[in-house]
């Protein structure tokens, strides 16, 4: 493996009541988070391509990892989104070339489809910066009951040299959506939007 | 007393496989479980609240029992562990205290009778407050390499009538432990100390 990995962290959120409502079955999603080491720290450099390719690695690693940490299938997963915390001494581009060229395919090849667009957000932090993964349904991303957002922070990432790369998929939408819109059953599945 | 409602659950693991020195055999891994309830005895003053920790009993278990899933299934490899509570700010700190019986005697049921005192702390805090829950050796509180903490804690909990209930365990020593002490392996294991 090409990627420099110090640490991989996992998270699962399961909600089981929301303002007194229960929520049956409880939503639930995982995003797992890898540490690794940015290659290009401190330096320029234009030629991004072995960014790239540690986001194909990633790409298939933290997919396995979060349809495991929610014990489902991957053809079984509703929602995705991915994310980047780029340490002080990174570009916000190294983060994009993680995630944007090559780090979707091997995504979609663990949960079987994959039509909608991966949602994504970028930031640069220090360690305990908290990042904000955006979420849409993986196969028609004007879903309305599954727009959404996991927040992860790891309290000792992303050092300078490092950055924080992840990814987000859950077996479900909001807890109690109820402001209309597309529906999940009513997904044609084709062009990634409806 | 009144029952227990759980509004989430998040459970978080951390495999570490090197923090800048030699890569370890084997990773260490942290993981935590957190669970979101509802504090009964928000708002108002009450004298009465022991009752409580036999209601968390069960929860305490189920938690406990995630935990050792998360990290394989296997008690044996569980080396270290800790507990602490966020008390959202309707409550009271000693609300937090209700989780020390159940949540420690469950893990050290859970593992076998583990001797040592289960390290903890709490506080009252706001939704995204983090905790260091302390972590020690489960079986003889002065082992020096297994002295560590995770950090905690959820975005949107706890809300003030809340309480966010914590218990981690750990498969071994710091990553990179050199500073002496006394070694897990020289444990005599009858006062829970060494």
């Amino acid at each position: 493996m090409k990627t420099k990995i110090r640490k991989i962290v996992t998270f699962v959120e399961e909600t089981h009541t929301e303002m007194g409502q229960p929520v049956n079955p409880p939503t639930r999603r995982a995003a797992a988070a890898a540490v690794i080491e940015n290659p290009f720290a401190g330096k320029f450099v234009q030629d991004l391509s072995e960014l790239m390719e540690i986001g194909e690695e990633l790409g298939a690693l933290l997919t396995e990892r979060a349809v495991a940490a929610l014990g489902i299938p991957g053809a079984s997963a509703e929602s995705y989104g991915k994310a980047a915390a780029v340490g002080e001494d990174g570009e916000l581009e190294h983060a994009a070339a993680i995630l944007h060229p090559k780090l979707g395919t091997p995504i979609r090849k663990v949960l079987g489809k994959g039509a909608a667009l991966i949602p994504s957000s970028k930031k640069r932090g220090g360690p305990g910066v908290a990042f904000d993964i955006p979420l849409g349904h993986k196969d028609a991303a004007f879903v309305r009951s599954h727009f959404d957002g996991m927040e992860i922070r790891v309290n000792d990432a992303p050092r300078a040299n490092e950055i924080l790369v992840a990814i987000a998929v859950t077996d479900s939408g909001r807890p109690l959506p109820r402001v209309g819109g597309l529906t999940k059953d009513q997904i044609k599945g084709q062009d990634g939007l409806r | 007393m009144p029952e227990v409602t759980v509004r989430k659950r998040v459970v978080t693991v951390e495999e570490i496989f090197h923090e800048g020195g030699p890569v370890a055999a084997m990773p260490l891994r942290r993981a935590a479980s957190l669970a979101v309830i509802r504090n009964p005895f928000s708002g108002k003053y009450a004298e009465e609240i022991s009752g409580f920790m036999d209601d968390l009993k069960p929860l305490g278990l189920e938690m406990a029992k995630s935990l050792v899933a998360s990290l394989g299934g296997d008690p044996k490899i569980i080396e270290g562990y800790g507990k602490g509570a966020i008390v959202g700010q309707a409550g009271e700190l000693e609300h937090g205290a209700l989780w020390h019986v159940p949540g420690g005697y469950a893990m050290r049921e859970l593992l076998g009778n583990a001797k040592a005192i289960v390290a903890s702390t709490k506080k009252v805090g706001g939704p995204g407050t983090r905790l260091d829950v302390p972590i020690t050796h489960i079986n003889a509180s002065y082992v020096r390499s297994h002295f560590d903490s995770m950090e905690v804690g959820i975005a949107d909990a706890p809300r003030a009538d809340e309480i966010l209930l914590v218990l981690v365990m750990t498969t071994g020593p710091r990553i990179h432990a050199r500073v002496g002490g006394l070694k897990a392996s020289e444990i005599k294991g009858e006062d829970g100390l060494r």
